[in-house]
């Protein structure tokens, strides 16, 4: 099959980026969308030509490095899907593809399709973690956790740290991220000891990094590739009211 | 070099670490926060090495290549973690995981190091459990477990397929804990190129930012290594891509030997090869075995859909060949018998190289909602992939390579043949022996990151804490610099072309055809030859855009790659070397006569440790005598 690409080139975070056309023949369906990339990119070198940059790492939809803005889509046009897990198959013959980095104020550009996305491990950095050294846990049953809650805290816990939220949302909020975060940690028996404090410092940082507010529009959960649900937002709005309500104990 | 001395202590092996450790030199709280240590990647060993220095007050910087650690690739493991919690009442302990383990083996590992790997498994599972890793759990708020390969017991502890993404963020969680506090420092994007020794001691890294292409110098007391595998030197397999084994082979290089590279794990159940463009194999997990039957057609090329095939004209060849164990038998078993079924004919798909992994009866038996909630992500993953519903037809699946038990060799300290460089996860050699245990990886990564690293540095370092900063401005750190400056000009000005991922997979599959899942003497012969010649060719032809400065992923790939070459001539030298079978590396010329492999006791029970003696020189090999003290060594038998 044939396809028309229009890739965002820039050369660094400081210069200024541009639309680039190429038209690729020979791409086969059974190619994944980041295999048609690496084709392109065979192509351009060997013209001489500068390679697209862009991260991915595992190929399977699970590390959460690629993450591409696809015809105006986060990860493109499939639901539940990554950049890597989407195949050339989802496209027509002939079809024009337009390929942009995350565009948010809080994931600057590094080069091409690369973006910065540490504001993320900062967040995580301001709290999102329980405090336990290693050699202070108790016997791992001796805290029961029932099956609906553990079940709970793990469809909060896939989250791959993409990304995606951010670039769907109008706002660039990364509420979705912070949320499931927050929320896992709150429904945890471990965890509910710094849920208060845990829920102000994140959502005071990611406000900080320059993320926008929750635009309510759930675009975030159309396209987290995780299907991660905004209940998670509910939920930890929860917690914040409660954690204005409540002093923090520590 | 002298001899190598395992430093493992007598006594009782359950005494062993317990003795050891309370003797073990200690460091002061204040003293520690005088101390630095480098520790390079930031998976489940790396991260949680980190966090857990960090809590004692060293000061720690932490480097990976990917953005954040959250993508290291312990992210993918997907099946489980083992534990010898016995939470099942099935007789499990942590001398029967000991056991498992040292069996799975194939008897090619040190008893002193495995026993004390399955008795911090349950500190580890408890720590998890407390950092907020989501564990799946029964109704009664217990944790749950499943089998995996090689055991007969219930020891994996799960969080549905992505066990490994669930303890690798438990050990970011620690790790980014010790970022807030400030007692250790996280840099990404930045890949470790070269070790710098001074005095004889490790002291610091070359690093390259990969944003700005700088060449970076870094100082520690100590330097730790948790920069996992060399599986991706097959060019397809199950890793990502970038996964490379440049930190402890640029170590290798400075003096640290290299133990049995050639014990590469070949998985059983990975989605075959689709077409030429594929980047990446895919992972099927090992728990889809615990309900998943394996079986080709028993009439040769049958081009039938799997579902028109009848149930008696099905060759369940596992359980045929296994009847104690069946599908659950270890990896490299798996992986030889469906290979050998595929040469004979009888493999499926348009390729002939693959066989089905069908869960038509467990459907059947449990309920599409019961798999659904145990497999419900690996099916999609799967359907993503190849466009088939595994709820409606069997997956087609095929061996693909995936982790690799060689690696530096470390003592009972982990630390290697260099002082002051000490390896853990992965990138040691230590516990696996010839063949891996599923979910034994996160088991031993975490292990050693989080309860044994701590405690084995501190003995270390107890004699470094009047060493002030060790300066980077010195001759030793000049040179380092140096080296890797020309190194990456060489590269560049090659100017060839052919592009560094097109070497990568005419490497690749030279290393998989001839020192692959079955080896003999002529054709490792062989295969050292081709590679040799491409690696020529590599220095003649290839072709990298751009300059040094900024991004440049091609230049980062043509580094990984041209580590490759010289990883795989080892690889071939310590195949060729081992004219035994044992676990994954199997000698044609030498087998059972049901085709099993047969180890040479006699000659072999050691462990290769090889000394680089210069570039195109050949290696030295260095031997470290297992002694079994409590297990005998038998023929291992899963029938």
């Amino acid at each position: 099959m044939k396809v028309n690409l229009k890739i965002w080139r820039q050369k660094d975070s400081k210069s200024k980026g541009k639309f680039i056309k190429y038209k690729l023949d020979d791409v086969s369906p059974e190619m994944s969308f980041l295999d048609m990339l690496d084709f392109l990119n065979e192509q351009l070198i060997k013209k001489g030509e500068d390679p697209v940059s862009f991260d991915h790492d595992c190929r399977e939809g699970i590390c959460g490095a690629c993450g591409l803005y696809i015809n105006g889509r986060p990860h493109g046009p499939l639901k539940k899907s990554t950049t890597c897990e989407l195949y050339m198959r989802e496209f027509k013959d002939g079809s024009t593809i337009v390929v942009e980095p995350w565009r948010s104020k809080a994931f600057p550009v590094i080069k091409d399709l690369m973006v910065n996305r540490s504001a993320l491990d900062e967040i995580i950095r301001s709290g999102g973690y329980i405090s336990v050294g290693a050699g202070a846990a108790p016997e791992a049953n001796s805290i029961p956790v029932g099956k609906e809650v553990s079940d709970k805290a793990f469809d909060l816990a896939v989250c791959i740290g993409c990304g995606a939220c951010v670039a769907a949302c109008k706002n660039s909020s990364a509420m979705l991220f912070v949320a499931a975060k927050v929320s896992q940690m709150a429904i945890l028996p471990h965890g509910k000891p710094e849920a208060t404090k845990r829920v102000k410092r994140m959502v005071n940082k990611s406000d900080e990094l320059g993320f926008g507010g929750c635009s309510n529009t759930y675009s975030c959960e159309f396209d987290c590739p995780k299907g991660i649900s905004v209940e998670a937002i509910a939920r930890m709005n929860r917690e914040f009211f409660k954690s204005t309500v409540c002093k923090s104990k520590s | 070099m002298t001899k190598l001395d395992s430093n493992i202590p007598s006594g009782p092996l359950s005494d062993k670490w317990t003795s050891y450790k309370s003797d073990l030199k200690l460091v002061s709280p204040a003293n520690r926060k005088k101390l630095d240590i480098i520790v390079v990647g930031a998976g489940i060993a790396g991260a949680s090495a980190a966090g857990a220095l960090g809590e004692l007050g060293y000061n720690v910087k932490v480097f990976c290549f990917q953005d954040t650690p959250r993508r290291a690739h312990s992210v993918a493991a997907q099946g489980g973690i083992n534990a010898a919690k016995n939470y099942k009442n099935d007789g499990d302990s942590i001398h029967r995981l000991f056991l498992d383990t040292i069996k799975g083996g194939d008897y090619r590992a040190r008893e002193g190091n495995v026993y004390r790997a399955a008795e911090v498994s349950n500190q580890v599972i408890d720590h998890f459990t407390a950092l907020g890793v989501p564990f799946a759990h029964d109704y009664g708020g217990m944790l749950d477990t499943r089998s995996f390969g090689g055991v007969q017991v219930s020891r994996t502890f799960y969080a549905k397929g992505q066990t490994g993404q669930q303890c690798l963020l438990g050990s970011y969680y620690a790790l980014s804990r010790q970022v807030d506090k400030g007692t250790v420092r996280m840099l990404s994007r930045r890949e470790m190129i070269d070790l710098v020794i001074v005095d004889g001691q490790a002291r610091g890294i070359i690093a390259r930012n990969l944003v700005t292409g700088e060449l970076e110098r870094h100082s520690a007391h100590a330097v730790v290594l948790a920069s996992g595998g060399y599986g991706t030197v097959f060019y397809l397999s199950t890793l990502a891509l970038a996964s490379n084994p440049m930190a402890a082979w640029a170590s290798h290089k400075k003096g640290a030997l290299f133990a049995n590279p050639s014990f590469i794990q070949i998985h059983p159940t990975s989605v075959p090869v689709l077409n030429e463009y594929q980047s990446k194999l895919t992972l099927m997990s090992e728990s889809l075995r615990n309900d998943g039957r394996v079986w080709v057609p028993k009439q040769k090329g049958d081009k039938r859909h799997p579902n028109e095939i009848p149930e008696d004209e099905r060759d369940y060849y596992l359980e045929r060949r296994y009847p104690s164990y069946g599908n659950l038998v270890p990896r490299d078993v798996g992986s030889r018998a469906a290979k050998e079924r595929c040469d004979a004919g009888y493999g499926v798909g348009d390729t002939g190289l693959a066989v089905y992994l069908d869960f038509k009866d467990a459907i059947n038996k449990q309920g599409k909602k019961t798999i659904e909630d145990k497999y419900g992500n690996l099916f999609e993953m799967y359907q993503k992939i190849s466009g088939i519903s595994p709820y409606e037809e069997p997956m087609k699946i095929y061996p693909a390579g995936h982790y690799t038990m060689g690696g530096l060799w470390v003592d009972y300290n982990l630390m290697t043949t260099i002082p002051g460089l000490f390896a853990i996860g992965e990138s040691n050699f230590s516990d696996h022996g010839a063949n891996r245990l599923g979910a034994n990886s996160l088991m031993q990564c975490a292990g050693d990151g989080f309860f044994i690293l701590p405690y084995t540095i501190a003995n270390f370092l107890a004699d470094d804490i009047a060493t002030p900063k060790i300066p980077t401005d010195t001759n030793e750190f000049d040179q380092a610099e140096k080296d890797v400056e020309d190194k990456i000009k060489k590269l560049i000005s090659i100017n060839g072309n052919e592009t560094a991922t097109n070497f990568h997979k005419r490497l690749g599959k030279i290393l998989w055809d001839y020192c692959g899942m079955i080896r003999n003497e002529e054709g490792l012969k062989k295969g050292d030859q081709l590679l040799k010649e491409l690696e020529e060719e590599f220095y003649k032809n290839l072709k990298i855009p751009g300059t040094d400065k900024g991004v440049n992923q091609e230049l980062e790939k043509a580094l990984r790659v041209q580590t490759f070459f010289e990883v795989g001539q080892l690889m071939i030298q310590d195949a060729l070397n081992r004219k035994e079978s044992c676990g994954a590396h199997f000698r044609e010329e030498s087998q059972t006569e049901t085709g099993e492999t047969l180890r040479n006791d006699k000659d072999y029970a050691y462990v290769a440790a090889w000394e680089y003696q210069g570039q195109d020189q050949n290696h030295k090999l260095h031997k470290e005598d297992l002694n079994f003290e409590f297990v005998e060594l038998k023929q291992r038998s899963y029938k």
